[in-house]
């Protein structure tokens, strides 16, 4: 068996409807999801604002349950939150009364995996492997938008999970620090040797940090195709002006397009 | 500016300029606020002095000091103190230890805030100290009837903020701990306590205030000592300095506990950037 090849997450036939208790109606919002990623690679998925995608990753790290079918990682059924996996917050959502450093060793706090002395020492690895070092004992309050990001990062990567689920971690960033974080997340996952599910809004951030993107239909959301991304595995920034990123960018946008219009609405670009 | 250089602590030093400031530009809050009173008090008593107020009902800061230094030289303000003192710090600490692990509980358990919640609601809106007549039925004038009435002005404010600080937890931070696999008990102590915090202790200082008031009409009701009684007996024998005096006291003391709770705050709230330096 072929090591490299093997799914790290495996979904079949997922569906999933939300029952909303005031209006009493069920609401599809997964539809029959399929989809594979492979260890070490990088999934983006993005789509229709609204469209669910959210919703699947919170069902993959065990957050919500599946209407119908099931969710695998590395073969284990996925019923609720499990250390195998660990989910990066849209909002960083970083306790305030925590230090950095407080706030990256919470999960292990939590699992009490660790003594106190090694838990510090980790803390440490994973804030020089974010680029944080000598913030350890700030408070969430006193650093920029891109350092919480950076925090709320260290925080999932700390667990050492088989697989890190991304929520638009870069959505509240601005263009200048989304870039510089694109660059940093791609170097961080390579260290960590992680697998990950990305979502994002951006069209090229999805291409430019992944391995393939999927894109999903608009509510209830379906994967409408999965693109690989045929580009060198390592990426710059002038790749984002090359004639085949541009074609890739296209031939998304307009698969969302198509999407959006169904539903009326406007997706970012 | 947003890539953190791990090198570059904010850089606020430079920006300004680094003129030093004068006495007058470091200490002007404090200096306006002093000046001010002084003012005040200046036109206070030359206003007696001058003969167009009378000090049988204005009294005079110099009236009032040296009534002041009198209470305490022959020593007949002591028993006052102490009584008003022992009043506070008993009901208050009671509040405190029977209304924040309550609140904490009726807060997490949403059955026993259902059982209890119609007393609390009911006794928070009412004003306690309507039930006076019935705490000195049930204790007598002695210090256990005041104890009582701190007591129960102080508790309402501390257990509904308590539950509303447990109750009102941000729903990402569940999410986290949730997606971190944290049991009930951690969830209760890694997010609901911490973030609880705030709102207990405006608990704390709304019902500092309601002792204070507890303390003061309670010995006008019924008591034989403390700064109430005080203030009560020479009000009817026209001592405006003596009332003065027992006024400026009570008003200490609720000064002195408010920055205590202020230094316990800033203790716990070291990560909020509204109480920074």
């Amino acid at each position: 068996m072929n090591a490299a090849r093997r799914p790290k997450l495996t979904v079949r036939h997922v569906s999933l409807e939300h029952y909303n208790e005031r209006t009493q109606q069920s609401l599809a919002v997964l539809d029959d999801i399929d989809l594979e990623v492979e260890e070490g690679e990088l999934l983006s998925i993005v789509g229709p604002s609204g469209c669910g995608k959210t919703t699947f990753l919170n069902a993959v790290d065990g957050l919500i349950k599946v209407t119908a079918g099931e969710i695998r990682v590395d073969g284990r059924l996925v019923s609720a939150p499990g250390p195998d996996r660990a989910l990066v917050f849209q909002h960083d959502s970083l306790f305030p009364w925590r230090t950095v450093a407080q706030n990256i060793t919470y999960g292990l706090e939590l699992q009490s995996r660790l003594a106190k002395g090694e838990m510090r020492e980790r803390a440490r690895a994973f804030i020089e492997l974010v680029g944080l070092t000598g913030f350890e004992d700030h408070y969430p309050h006193e650093l920029s938008g891109g350092m919480r990001q950076r925090v709320n990062i260290a925080r999932a990567l700390v667990m050492n999970p088989e697989l890190l689920l991304l929520d638009e971690p870069f959505a509240s960033l601005d263009a200048q620090t989304r870039e510089f974080m694109q660059f940093e997340l791609m170097r961080i996952l390579a260290r960590a040797k992680a697998t990950a599910v990305f979502i994002t809004h951006q069209i090229s951030e999805a291409i430019f940090l992944s391995t393939r993107v999927a894109v999903f239909s608009a509510r209830p959301a379906r994967i409408k195709q999965v693109i690989a991304v045929d580009l060198p595995p390592a990426r710059s920034l002038e790749m984002k002006h090359q004639p085949r990123f541009v074609e890739l960018e296209q031939r998304i946008w307009r698969l969302i397009e198509e999407e959006g219009a169904q539903t009326g609405m406007v997706t970012a670009a | 500016m947003d890539a953190p250089l791990p090198t570059t602590e904010r850089p606020r030093a430079a920006v300004r300029p680094a003129r030093r400031k004068t006495f007058w530009q470091r200490n002007e809050h404090w200096l306006l606020g002093s000046m001010s009173m002084l003012l005040f008090l200046v036109i206070w008593e030359l206003a007696v002095r001058f003969a167009l107020v009378n000090p049988l009902f204005t009294s005079s800061p110099s009236r009032i000091a040296i009534a002041g230094f009198d209470m305490f030289a022959d020593g007949s303000i002591y028993p006052h103190l102490r009584v008003s003192g022992s009043e506070f710090l008993l009901g208050f600490s009671l509040a405190i230890v029977i209304g924040v692990p309550l609140g904490i509980v009726m807060g997490w358990y949403s059955r026993v805030n259902a059982v209890l919640d119609p007393f609390v609601s009911a006794l928070y809106a009412m004003p306690r100290i309507a039930l006076l007549p019935l705490v000195v039925i049930w204790f007598g004038i002695g210090l256990a009837s005041k104890v009582a009435i701190v007591f129960l002005g102080a508790i309402f404010p501390i257990l509904v903020n308590t539950i509303t600080g447990m109750r009102t937890i941000n729903a990402d931070f569940v999410k986290v701990a949730r997606s971190f696999s944290a049991s009930d008990r951690q969830m209760f102590m890694t997010v609901a306590l911490p973030s609880s915090v705030p709102m207990l202790l405006t608990g704390l200082r709304l019902g500092l205030g309601h002792a204070l008031v507890g303390i003061v009409v309670g010995e006008m009701y019924g008591a034989t000592q403390g700064l109430g009684f005080l203030i009560a007996v020479a009000g009817a024998r026209f001592q405006t300095d003596k009332v003065m005096v027992g006024i400026i006291l009570i008003a200490a003391l609720g000064v002195a506990m408010t920055e205590l709770l202020r230094a316990i705050e800033r203790r716990f709230e070291r990560w909020r950037p509204d109480h920074h330096g």
